[in-house]
């Protein structure tokens, strides 16, 4: 038992060995499934982001009050103070028409533009946090709506949900589209470990005739063969973790800008480690998988005479 | 050690190249197997190698009845046997030491004890001082040599070797045969194709002669070469 386990250990370095001293096929080889692996991986991890700065957001459903121009100030106010007391609503926040104003002059980029203006177009606004559970029905926010719009002040009750709707199914879809993708791209891995291993088994045709002539098992001939998929799947993953790390640091600084924009302090979060051990478990069995299959078909036909 | 009931081998294209063979090669015998090409010489030692499956009668080697040897017991039967070739089949891309290791490798001894017994194997047929070389620096004879190294490392109790002095000049072929006659000595089975006659003739050991397929005679030699 323990001398099965020292041979596979010597078969596994052996392998090893072979494949580090051809490096230049070894990583063809690999990079080819770094690459493949690397789009579903870098995705899904585009995804958790998204996911993760989306998060809350379906409860925190807010309804924007854009106030008529003939409100006065203190209207406006002494609505939200009402406003503010219902049991319905959580808390309001009031934006003056001067606060929309410098809030636009400073993110919209057209503040030549808006000093153009004789007038300030831009209208005062009172948000509206309701005071909802999340499994609350969207006609409970449909009937606040409504009543909120009966106020003479009021010129657009707006419920700033539906767009969070259609995300959420969109990002279902990419979800869904990710899976695809990497069954997709892992079948191709598969094909790409077979297709090395099905040529160094060619290659090495005389040895393993030789090999089963002076009684070699097939399980003994087969060993160093997946172990070298075995190899090529571990670097093809950490190839495309690689690729993935890379590539978040590059768009991470372009992201800290538009999250600036928002006045977000998002930042992009990694792979995290789960994703990591299967991104490296899922590649392994890949390679395995691969070299397995090669053997499996290529093996029987070597047949010493 | 090796037994011949009534074996027949009919290849696919219908050449019958054994019809009704029957021999016995006793436990620690050392016979010739000869004929001309074309006779059915390699055929009978592939079908004791199992590297072929007759089409008809026994075939028991070592008490085994080969007949009933799965497909993956095959390399356990091949284990117990040494087989050298006229081409030698060596890894041309291994040492000499790695090629003569490869049987012991696959049965999975120790690595120690495979160090010992390769530098025996090799001492025995002259070659110790080559172990680091690789087989196409050395002259055909001495390929050969790794190739019986190799054949004997795992002490078989049965040798087969097919034209193993097919190459070689005279004194080479009788040098190896030599070899083959040591490891009789200590008591392993020998069978060797050759079409050498008289060669055969001079060591004086039993001649098994394959005419079209057929054993035409299986005389024994009362005197060995040794007496």
């Amino acid at each position: 038992m323990i001398n099965l386990f020292l041979r596979h250990c010597q078969v596994c370095l052996y392998s090893l060995g072979k494949a580090c001293r051809s490096p230049l096929p070894t990583l063809m080889t690999t990079a080819v499934i770094g690459i493949a692996l690397a789009l579903p991986l870098g995705l899904h991890v585009l995804l958790q982001n998204v996911q993760r700065l989306t998060q809350g957001w379906d409860s925190a459903a807010q309804i924007s009050l854009f106030m008529k121009k003939t409100a006065s100030d203190a209207q406006i106010n002494s609505l939200a103070d009402t406003l503010g007391k219902r049991a319905d609503i959580k808390s309001v926040k009031v934006i003056s028409r001067t606060e929309a104003l410098a809030e636009f002059r400073e993110y919209s980029g057209f503040a030549d533009a808006l000093d153009a203006l004789a007038d300030n177009p831009l209208p005062a606004v009172i948000v509206v946090y309701p005071n909802l559970a999340s499994d609350q029905s969207a006609e409970a926010l449909e009937t606040l709506v409504d009543d909120l719009r009966g106020n003479d002040n009021v010129d657009l009750a707006q419920l700033d949900m539906q767009w969070i709707q259609r995300l959420f199914a969109l990002m279902d879809i990419a979800r869904q589209g990710v899976w695809v993708l990497a069954t997709l791209l892992a079948m191709s891995v598969l094909l790409v470990v077979g297709n090395t291993i099905r040529l160094a088994i060619e290659s090495q045709r005389d040895e393993i005739e030789i090999t089963k002539l002076i009684g070699g098992t097939d399980a003994f001939i087969r060993r160093p063969f997946l172990y070298t998929g075995l190899w090529y799947g571990l670097f093809g993953g950490a190839i495309a973790i690689t690729l993935v790390l890379l590539a978040l640091w590059v768009i991470d600084a372009p992201v800290q800008r538009l999250a600036l924009l928002y006045q977000s302090s998002f930042s992009l979060q990694t792979i995290d480690f789960a994703t990591l051990l299967l991104t490296f478990v899922f590649a392994t069995f890949l390679g395995l998988a691969g070299s397995w299959i090669a053997v499996g078909r290529h093996l029987d036909e070597i047949e010493p005479r | 050690m090796i037994e011949f009931h009534h074996v027949s081998k009919r290849y696919p294209g219908g050449q019958e190249a054994l019809t009704d063979a029957n021999f016995t090669l006793n436990n620690g015998e050392m016979a010739f197997l000869t004929g001309h090409s074309g006779a059915g010489k390699s055929t009978l030692l592939k079908l004791i190698a199992l590297l072929l499956r007759p089409s008809g009668g026994q075939i028991i080697v070592n008490g085994q009845n080969l007949n009933k040897v799965s497909k993956r017991k095959i390399p356990y039967v091949r284990r117990n046997i040494g087989i050298i070739f006229q081409d030698h089949k060596l890894l041309t891309h291994r040492t000499i030491f790695d090629n003569v290791a490869l049987p012991l490798v696959i049965a999975g001894h120790r690595h120690q004890d495979i160090s010992r017994r390769v530098r025996a194997a090799l001492d025995k047929v002259g070659l110790l001082d080559k172990e680091k070389k690789y087989p196409l620096m050395l002259s055909g004879g001495e390929q050969q040599r790794v190739g019986i190294a190799r054949a004997v490392v795992g002490k078989p109790r049965l040798l087969l070797a097919d034209e193993p002095t097919g190459n070689l000049d005279p004194e080479l072929s009788e040098e190896i045969m030599k070899l083959f006659l040591d490891f009789n000595r200590v008591g392993v089975s020998v069978l060797i194709a050759s079409h050498d006659l008289a060669l055969i003739k001079r060591l004086g050991h039993r001649v098994i002669t394959l005419d079209h397929g057929q054993i035409t005679s299986a005389e024994k030699v009362a005197v060995s070469a040794d007496d």
